[in-house]
């Protein structure tokens, strides 16, 4: 076990650079989850770690050792790749043993750690077996126990779940949980779906195109105070309702585009007069009486998801007017296409219309 | 073929059946000719049926050869054939397999250019490029020796160019995976590529065996002594020209003679021959 450094690192491909100047401190036995849209460089920062990829710039250490020009088996990791990567001719045993082979450990020991971690991964039936013959997600528990086996320092996860169905995905989430408890290695795990980041992640590092940090926090302190629009966007579904507009001079109502005014629950008078986006999520509108509604959306259409529904529509007259969507209960229906909503100051976000980030109120 | 009308179902198997015959009517007849006595072949009409001399024929051309034929016996033919289809075979798949695993997992300078260098040589059968060969064979006091047969067809662009196609299907990530596992280049070549061009090897052995067995035009150029002929150029010297009378049952049974190795060789490897060919083990 140990813990990570990324200090300022770079990468360029040519011209094109993948990775911006990302910096984390990873303590001992965390769970880090790397989130951000395909093509956002995830992939790339965790190769580096791996050492699959060469660092343009910047540091990666482990356990306090630099381990930038370290071959990937001296690095002492061990990754779990997307496709599983399990050496199609061998069982499921060969393997697990393949690398403990290599390192030149005894018969006897290496069947103790592969016994061992196929008790952990449920998989002592099926040794003898192929991966052809295993179902998806008993290869992800192969691909998961090679890299237990190796007792790493790092356990590394590229977007492992990504080819299970949405039911297996749910179990490996939860066997990934009680695998990091159980194990308390420090892990690295690189999603692009928010749920995984948020369910699995002690801090998640959220990434925009171009390989930039956009936030590193914990789960809820990422959801409930995204730094920048992009996060708003990318975690919580459906997206974060940003509108703009500029506040009033007493900070008590938003004027917004397409000439609707929007009440604010509470003034902000320091921000009074100030361009600015507001951000409310559509699951903290809620329904309620018409003279208390803070906005009043004309209809759209509405997503039936069983025990919600969503609803979208936009605020105004015209079709530029903004656009909101709702999570509300599925009882509730629209009168003649309108909606009475309300939402709470705590729900309430601001970012600046120019740079994307958050601005305290 | 969906549809079931008997009419077109006759049609079908009479088309078959009389291809079948055409082709195998030769093949019938020569191993009629080897089992009769040369007096018999010469009689009119040809015998259609087999008659009981196939083991003395056999003997007769492994031990001594045709008489008055200039060749050597046929049995020490049949070993130099084995010896160069089988060092063909398997010389190509060595060196080919060793480039194109060069080619897939290197990065080196150059490397485009040598691929296609090897590309473009599958352009040049060897007809085309036989007299500098052979200049080149005879210079290096080559003729006439088994390297002098080997050597000059024992690259192969086509087998290089399958098994690059077959190493680009074998994902990254396995071999990032073995990389992890802390496996050296020639570990992952032995411990993973290896084992899974498996098929792959077996269906160019059978491909590339018999392309070597039937080796004809390069032999009868750079063998010039009996004892290095191979058994298709035995087979061609065993018919003398002019009016000298020709042994056919001898010559016949050296014919199925030559025929039965690559036979055997498909027949036997014909699992994994199919095999390679029509599947990939993922």
């Amino acid at each position: 076990m140990a813990a990570v450094s990324i200090r300022d690192v770079y990468k360029s491909f040519g011209e094109v650079k993948v990775i911006q100047g990302i910096s984390m401190e990873i303590a001992d036995g965390e769970f880090v989850v790397m989130v951000g849209p395909s093509g956002c460089g995830k992939s790339t920062l965790l190769r580096m770690v791996a050492g699959l990829e060469s660092i343009t710039s910047g540091d990666i250490a482990i356990d306090g050792k630099v381990v930038n020009n370290l071959e990937p088996k001296d690095r002492d990791i061990a990754m779990v790749f997307q496709n599983y990567a399990l050496y199609p001719h061998m069982t499921v045993h060969d393997n697990m043993a393949y690398g403990l082979k290599i390192r030149g450990l005894s018969k006897a020991e290496i069947d103790t750690r592969v016994n061992r971690a196929a008790e952990i991964l449920e998989l002592s039936k099926f040794l003898k077996r192929r991966p052809r013959e295993l179902s998806g997600g008993q290869r992800q528990r192969v691909a998961m126990g090679r890299a237990i086996v190796r007792d790493p320092k790092v356990f590394l996860f590229d977007e492992p779940l990504s080819n299970l169905d949405a039911k297996l995905r749910v179990q490996m989430r939860e066997e990934l949980q009680a695998l990091h408890q159980r194990l308390a290695t420090t892990t690295l795990y690189v999603t692009h779906d928010q749920v995984e980041a948020m369910t699995l992640a002690h801090r998640m590092l959220v990434m925009s195109t171009g390989g930039k940090t956009e936030q590193i926090g914990a789960p809820l302190e990422v959801y409930d105070k995204p730094a920048t629009t992009f996060v708003a966007g990318f975690i919580g579904s459906p997206p974060m309702n940003l509108i703009a507009g500029r506040l009033e001079p007493d900070g008590a109502a938003l004027a917004a585009e397409g000439g609707v005014r929007i009440a604010l629950p509470q003034a902000y008078p320091k921000l009074g007069g100030r361009s600015m986006l507001l951000g409310v999520r559509p699951e903290h509108l809620e329904i309620c009486a018409e003279g208390q509604a803070l906005l009043v959306p004309q209809v759209d259409f509405v997503e039936l998801l069983g025990a919600d529904s969503l609803v979208y529509g936009h605020i105004g007259k015209d079709k530029a007017s903004p656009r909101v969507a709702a999570r509300l209960h599925a009882s509730v229906k629209p009168q003649n296409g309108h909606l009475w909503l309300r939402f709470v100051a705590e729900n309430v976000h601001f970012f600046d219309p120019d740079t994307g980030r958050r601005i305290e109120a | 073929m969906i549809e079931h009308r008997p009419g077109l179902n006759f049609f079908c198997h009479a088309l078959l059946i009389t291809a079948i015959v055409v082709i195998l009517f030769p093949v019938w007849f020569t191993f009629v000719a080897s089992t009769h006595t040369a007096e018999r072949m010469r009689e009119v009409p040809l015998p259609l049926w087999p008659g009981g001399e196939l083991w003395q024929n056999v003997v007769a051309v492994l031990r001594h050869g045709v008489a008055g034929a200039s060749t050597a016996p046929v049995g020490r033919m049949m070993v130099n054939s084995l010896i160069m289809a089988l060092s063909i075979a398997i010389g190509k798949i060595i060196i080919s397999i060793i480039s194109a695993y060069a080619i897939v997992y290197f990065r080196f300078r150059l490397r485009m250019l040598f691929f296609w260098m090897i590309f473009i040589t599958l352009m040049l059968p060897v007809e085309v490029r036989i007299f500098p060969t052979y200049k080149v064979v005879s210079e290096l006091h080559m003729v006439d020796s088994y390297q002098g047969l080997v050597l000059p067809l024992i690259a192969s662009a086509t087998a290089t160019f399958l098994f690059r196609q077959f190493f680009l299907t074998i994902p990254d990530s396995l071999m990032e995976a073995a990389w992890m596992d802390g496996a050296g280049p020639m570990r992952f070549f032995w411990d993973v590529v290896l084992p899974l061009s498996r098929t792959n090897i077996a269906a160019l052995f059978v491909i590339l065996f018999i392309y070597g067995w039937n080796q004809y035009l390069w032999p009868l150029l750079i063998t010039t002594q009996e004892s290095m002929y191979t058994v298709v150029i035995g087979i061609k010297r065993m018919i003398p020209g002019g009016d000298a009378s020709v042994d056919w049952n001898l010559v016949m049974t050296t014919a199925m003679l030559a025929m039965l190795p690559p036979a055997l060789v498909v027949i036997l490897m014909q699992k994994w021959f199919v095999k390679g060919l029509i599947e990939q083990e993922k």
